[in-house]
């Protein structure tokens, strides 16, 4: 066992930086940067470490099934010869980065095949649940669910993305009494039980918006994946105060209620994202304590990565996969399940924050959900810190109304011509004109989501989908409502300035430019993920 | 004394469309009551000499006064009633004259002919059949008719030649510099250098430097393209040996070029052959932008100095050739005009009567000061470069003729090296368009090159030229005719003439920036590309290498070819391809078609299911990447705008499958198939070159599509044929060749690019789905 695997790991941290705090580490994109932040009133909020792994993950696993919360039979006593069979499971963009081999689902659907077969059920399709994100790859797929489960799926046609475009493959299941319009993948709608395997990584993954979103379309997607919705979710990590839960769980309120049955299976995994050892493991570590290797590694991996080309950089970060440790595997009846999910979520992410702060820092890392194996666009970029980021907290956010968000990222205006076509479009097109997310969606949601050519590329190529981009940009919605300014440190200037926000070569100009709001002394808190944490925020 | 004695009088004029011409036609409406005007007119293009005489003559500026002072209406009347149009062409028998025409002629009073070939690189024969031979057949037409109008024959100062000293106001024969010239002699060798010419050209060394040449500008756009490029090419090589021959043999008579050498055997001849015919010459020297009407500072096209200033102005020209203490002879058109009408109205001579009409004698402005005068005007109104930022004229320093031409041909020399560089270079989009800039600016040196080279004989043609005749006229005429025919030279004021009247005007003709604008190349491309936008466009066709991808038919088929191969196999694949490389690509600049026949043999005997299966995967992985997002969203854009799109494309259709749901319809070759496999043998002849645009053509017809209304998008001269076909050619990342051309011709010039951040692959290997 690793010296940094710990049995009594260590919460997460609120430092007040003074003169003995080293430099603090910032995510930049394929890069890293090392800053001083003003001492007397800044603060550092640090994840917890990693919880320690389950011993036996599949034996936890089969323990689940059989075992199940809520009102649910156990999975033996749900299957049946002769009966349809779908299991349904989290596409690419879980977790991040992508987990070192063998990767949950292929754990859980190796399980849940084994039952399966044990009852002799035999019409058993695969779908990964990727909504309106882009078809996974075979190489992809096998990661995800493994090779054998793949080859023995595969020939048949019988594992395969959800495709929500298809116009045969679509069913409409009904309308919530909000009048929002519930519609799932057909094969699901039409299985006697649908098994969805989940893998957790936030508090905003799960639940009913694994069905009602995963494998879903547009028709019923634009009920809340709209900027009104995502206003009013404060913050769509805490299911409690968000508007798009309260809408996923009303659309699967419906689903219940029409008779489809979702044996839900969800798992977590611990905060062990860059390893305990190995090249990148002072990532995860407290700056003030890495050891002399810790400093050469870093010194070293920094030189290396600027010697590289733009191409390899990024090959470099895609590699890697991180050995993430599973934390809690719970099945059963969804809402039940999923409550057990959120509190094991929580116990790894969750920091308790005093009050809130004039100006909030973050380092944005290489990935995000939607750019696996993939390239960060300068919208998924403001997505990432603007989005998820800002939305980590429970209670407040963690930084003031009128405050000041400077995140660090090198925000090239790189596009992936294969992954991203509609977002290149949307750069170009749609915020040129404008930043609104609300004057947007009226003026060209519509147009993107029903284009041929973004369809066919969905559908054949992969693509996500023609409305995609709009909705990264939704994701932002509360925090630029909520924001004064948003400062990217490094971000390429004209690429920054296309969004609205300002580009700053410094955190010292970044803290100029953000003084014309929160004044010359304003209070700072550092946000140092990845690892993820959730600020508990009163 | 002129008015009446010119009223109610019928006056034939030729040369009415010109600069000198108009003006004649304005003030003799303008001045003489009831006058009627034959215009011998010939008919130009599709334009009839009617409608030339309302566009080219009536619409002028010239006429702007007098149609405000008299009214739109009065106007209409007095052209109707006094002016009328006859079809003409002084370089044919009778003038090109019908029976009519000839007797209009015949009952004229008085005949004013203007007509000639003013050009600075006008061809010997054309010189000599308009100059020379046009007064002669009107002299010959009068003699047929029995008729004795009076002649007014307009002619130049420079009759005289290159000579030092006083030129007097008398015919040539008269005067001291008198070289008896054979004009029949002359013709016949003008006819024959061009006989001669012409055959030379089609010498069969001669046609093949044309074709190379033809070659080399254009790349390889098929047969057609290149056969009328090289005829062009021809037609240019015999005009300039003629154009030469011109000036090599006026110089060798001792003429500054072939406009002086055959207006001097013109007179003679005239005077040879008039018998009875009462004959007036009018000599002006340089004519130049009116002095007072039909207002101050008007001009029709540009003459010779304006070049010359223009590219001082713009900073091409930092020296001038002669000096400073010379005299340049210039002479505002409207002293001409009336002088010309004041000669007019005196009784038929009985002996030639000769008038010139120049300041050099009586009123000189010399070269050093009139140089002083345009430094002084650009240094207080400068034209912006395309920064915006003024540009300094600098100061003359005559350094003789010899160092002037010297420096610019250097000038020219060095950019041409530079332009023949870069175009062997394989550059495409932005750097390719400053290869098409660099043509720009050396087209505008040698235009200035070929000014000096004129302008200086002029300058250098130290002359006097005496005006006694013009100054009795003068005096003996009335006052009130001195008001409305002012002719006197005397009355030039040459500060005010070049400060005030003339330099403003050659800046606002010749469009340069003195205002600060956006940048122009900007502005010209939005404007394009709004054109090429408009909703009343009908069918947006797209070539698909280089346009909508960066990829081609070579490197589709390595990513095919090896797609399912283990990598080592792969690797030598490719590198077998890499040796046959030049090959190919010699291949391909000669003939496309022969290229794609050959190269898609290498798909004989591939499975079909496969090829169409890994087509997709080719498809996502390879041709997306290496697309321009820009592109495939002009595509969209004209699609929403109600345009049909259409792909053509010499890539086979399994390609291009994917690309199917961008475009109404893809037209590209697919191979024949030999029980499931392909045979490596295409179904029909690519859509290539000529081709394409035939196929374009028959597309447009099967569906009632104007190409007129059209649009094509391509990046290559091999894809000219379809360029040329439709109305708004687009030029989309275009190589050198058809960036110059592009620009030439005002096209619209795209730069499409991948979009920053697709992986780069730098071999085309096709990856197994494993990996």
């Amino acid at each position: 066992m690793s010296n940094n695997r710990k049995k009594h790991p260590r919460p997460g941290l609120v430092l007040e930086v003074d003169r003995t705090t080293p430099p603090t580490l910032f995510h930049h994109g394929e890069s890293f940067r090392l800053e001083k932040l003003p001492t007397g009133r800044s603060r550092i909020i640090y994840p917890a470490e990693p919880l320690p792994g389950l011993r036996d993950p599949n034996g936890a696993i089969q323990h689940a099934l059989e075992n199940p919360l809520g009102d649910s039979a156990p999975l033996s006593a749900l299957l049946s010869p002769g009966m349809k069979l779908t299991i349904a499971f989290d596409d690419i963009s879980l977790p991040l980065p992508p987990m070192r081999k063998p990767d949950i689902r292929q754990r859980v659907i190796e399980a849940v095949l084994d039952t399966a077969a044990a009852a002799g059920v035999d019409d058993v399709h695969l779908i990964a649940a990727l909504a309106l994100h882009r078809r996974m790859t075979e190489a992809e797929l096998r990661h995800a669910v493994g090779d054998r489960v793949y080859d023995a799926f595969s020939p048949s046609g019988a594992i395969y993305n959800h495709d929500a475009e298809d116009p045969e493959g679509m069913t409409s299941i009904g309308t919530t009494p909000h009048g929002e319009e519930v519609e799932i993948n057909k094969r699901a709608a039409e299985s006697d039980l649908i098994i969805y395997v989940n893998i957790n990584l936030v508090s905003m993954d799960g639940g009913w918006k694994s069905t009602a979103t995963g494998l879903s379309g547009y028709t019923a997607l634009r009920h809340h994946h709209n900027p009104q919705t995502m206003v009013e979710s404060k913050s769509f990590m805490d299911q409690e105060n968000s508007e798009l839960h309260k809408s996923n769980w009303r659309q699967g309120k419906v689903l219940k209620e029409s008779g489809i049955k979702v044996f839900q299976i969800e798992t977590t995994v611990n905060n062990n994202t860059f390893g305990y050892d190995g090249p990148l493991a002072m990532l995860q570590k407290r700056e003030w304590e890495w050891t002399l290797k810790d400093r050469a590694l870093f010194l070293g991996m920094q030189g290396g990565i600027k010697r590289m080309s733009p191409q390899a950089r990024r090959k470099a970060f895609n590699s890697w996969e991180s050995p993430y440790e599973i934390t809690s595997v719970q099945a059963g009846e969804v809402e039940a399940v999923h409550k057990q999910t959120t509190e094991n979520v929580y116990k790894q992410h969750l920091v308790k924050v005093e009050g809130q702060t004039d100006v909030l820092t973050m380092g944005l890392p290489y990935i995000c959900p939607y750019n696996v194996n993939s390239v960060m666009n300068p919208i998924l970029v403001a997505c990432l810190g603007l989005g998820y980021f800002f939305n980590m907290y429970k209670g407040k956010p963690l930084v003031r109304k009128g405050g000041v968000v400077i995140m660090t990222h090198p925000t090239p205006w790189d596009f992936h011509p294969v992954h991203h076509p509609s977002y290149i479009d949307f750069f170009e097109r749609v915020l040129s004109e404008t930043t609104d997310a609300v004057e947007m969606s009226q003026k060209y949601e519509k147009a993107f989501a029903e284009d041929e050519w973004y369809r066919h590329l969905y559908r054949t190529s992969y693509a996500y989908h023609g409305v995609h981009p709009f909705y990264m940009w939704y994701w932002c919605s509360h925090a630029l409502d909520h924001l004064s300014q948003v400062v990217i440190v490094g971000g390429q200037p004209d690429a920054v300035r296309r969004m609205g926000f300002r580009p700053a070569s410094t955190i010292q100009d970044a803290l100029e430019i953000a003084s014309d709001t929160v004044g010359f002394s304003p209070s700072i808190t550092h946000y140092h993920s990845p690892p993820i944490l959730m600020a508990d925020v009163t | 004394m002129i008015k009446e004695s010119l009223q109610g009088k019928k006056i034939a004029i030729t040369g009415s469309t010109g600069f000198l011409g108009t003006a004649l036609v304005e003030l003799l409406l303008r001045e003489v009551v009831d006058v009627q005007l034959r215009l011998l007119i010939r008919p130009s293009g599709r334009r009839s000499p009617q409608k030339r005489l309302e566009r080219d003559i009536l619409r002028n500026d010239a006429f702007d006064s007098l149609r405000s002072t008299i009214g739109n209406e009065r106007f209409e009347e007095i052209v109707t009633a006094q002016l009328k149009a006859l079809p003409a062409d002084i370089s044919k028998p009778h003038l090109g004259l019908d029976t009519d025409g000839v007797k209009e002629l015949a009952e004229c009073d008085v005949i004013i002919h203007s007509a000639a070939a003013v050009s600075f690189d006008e061809p010997l024969d054309r010189a000599a059949e308009v100059n020379l031979m046009g007064p002669v057949r009107l002299i010959e037409t009068l003699k047929e008719t029995n008729a004795t109008p009076h002649l007014v024959m307009v002619s130049t100062c420079y009759v005289a030649g290159n000579r030092k000293g006083k030129a007097p106001e008398k015919p040539l024969s008269q005067s001291p510099f008198y070289v008896p010239l054979n004009w029949r002699e002359e013709t016949e060798a003008a006819r024959r250098t061009r006989a001669y010419t012409e055959d030379d050209s089609r010498r069969s060394e001669n046609l093949e430097k044309f074709r190379e040449e033809a070659k080399e500008e254009l790349g390889a756009p098929g047969i057609s393209v290149i056969a009328g490029k090289t005829e062009q090419i021809r037609e240019r090589w015999v005009k300039e040996k003629m154009v030469q021959a011109g000036r090599e043999r006026a110089t060798s008579l001792g003429f500054p070029d072939a406009y002086a050498f055959t207006k001097a055997m013109a007179e003679q001849a005239v005077q040879e052959i008039k018998g009875n015919i009462p004959l007036s010459i009018i000599r002006p020297s340089i004519i130049e932008s009116s002095w007072q009407s039909p207002k101050s500072g008007w001009i029709r096209g540009f003459r010779m100095a304006e070049p010359i200033i223009l590219n001082f102005g713009r900073g091409t020209l930092k020296e001038f050739p002669g000096i400073p203490e010379g005299i340049i002879d210039i002479i505002p058109v409207d002293l001409v005009a009336s002088a010309i009408v004041a000669a007019a109205s005196q009784n038929p001579p009985d002996e030639t009567k000769i008038f010139q009409v120049a300041s050099g004698s009586c009123n000189p402005i010399r070269i050093g000061l009139l140089a002083d005068y345009v430094h002084d005007y650009f240094g207080k109104f400068p034209i912006l470069d395309d920064k915006n930022q003024p540009i300094t004229p600098s100061k003359w320093e005559f350094p003789g003729r010899g160092r002037v031409v010297t420096q610019l041909t250097r000038a020219k020399r060095i950019l041409k090296i530079t332009e023949r560089t870069l175009h062997k270079l394989p550059i495409r989009g932005t750097s390719a368009m400053v290869v098409a800039d660099l043509e720009e600016r050396r087209n505008e040196l040698d235009k200035a090159m070929e000014y000096i080279t004129l302008y200086g004989k002029y300058v250098e043609c130290e002359a006097i030229y005496d005006v006694s005749n013009l100054l009795t006229l003068w005096n003996e005429i009335s006052d009130s005719d001195k008001e409305s025919f002012p002719f006197d030279p005397r009355i030039i004021e040459w500060k005010k003439y070049v400060y005030d009247i003339h330099l403003p005007t050659v800046i606002s003709q010749g469009r340069v920036k003195t205002s600060p604008t956006p940048t122009n190349v900007n502005s010209r491309n939005s404007r394009l590309r709004k054109q090429v936008l408009d909703p009343k466009r009908q069918l947006a066709v797209f070539d698909l290498e280089n346009t909508l991808i960066a990829s081609n038919v070579v490197s589709s088929w390595g990513y095919l070819a090896t797609k399912r191969l283990p990598p080592s196999e792969r690797v030598r694949i490719i590198a077998k391809t890499l040796l046959e490389a030049p090959n190919m690509l010699a291949m391909d600049r000669r003939d496309r078609t022969d290229f794609l026949r050959n190269f898609y043999r290498k798909y004989e005997g591939a499975p079909v299911t496969q090829i169409d299966e890994d087509s997709i995967d080719m498809f996502n992985e390879f041709i997306l990447n290496k697309s321009f997002p820009a592109a495939i969203r002009r595509v969209r854009e004209h699609r929403s705008l109600g345009h049909r799109t259409l792909l053509i494309t010499g890539a086979l259709d399994f390609v291009v499958q994917p690309l199917k749901p961008l475009f109404d319809e893809i037209l590209a070759p697919s191979l024949t198939t030999n029980g499931g496999n392909y045979s490596g043998k295409m179904n029909q002849v690519p859509p290539i070159g000529e081709t394409r645009a035939a196929v374009l053509r028959d597309y447009a017809d099967k569906h009632n599509i104007d190409l007129a209304e059209s649009i094509a998008y391509a990046d290559s001269t091999s894809d000219l044929p379809m360029l040329e076909a439709v109305g708004f050619p687009v030029a989309v990342n275009p190589e050198t060749k058809l960036a110059t051309l592009a620009r030439r011709r005002g096209w619209l010039v795209e730069n499409f690019q991948p979009v920053s951040g697709s992986p780069k692959k730098i071999l085309p290997l096709g990856t197994s789905k494993e990996s």
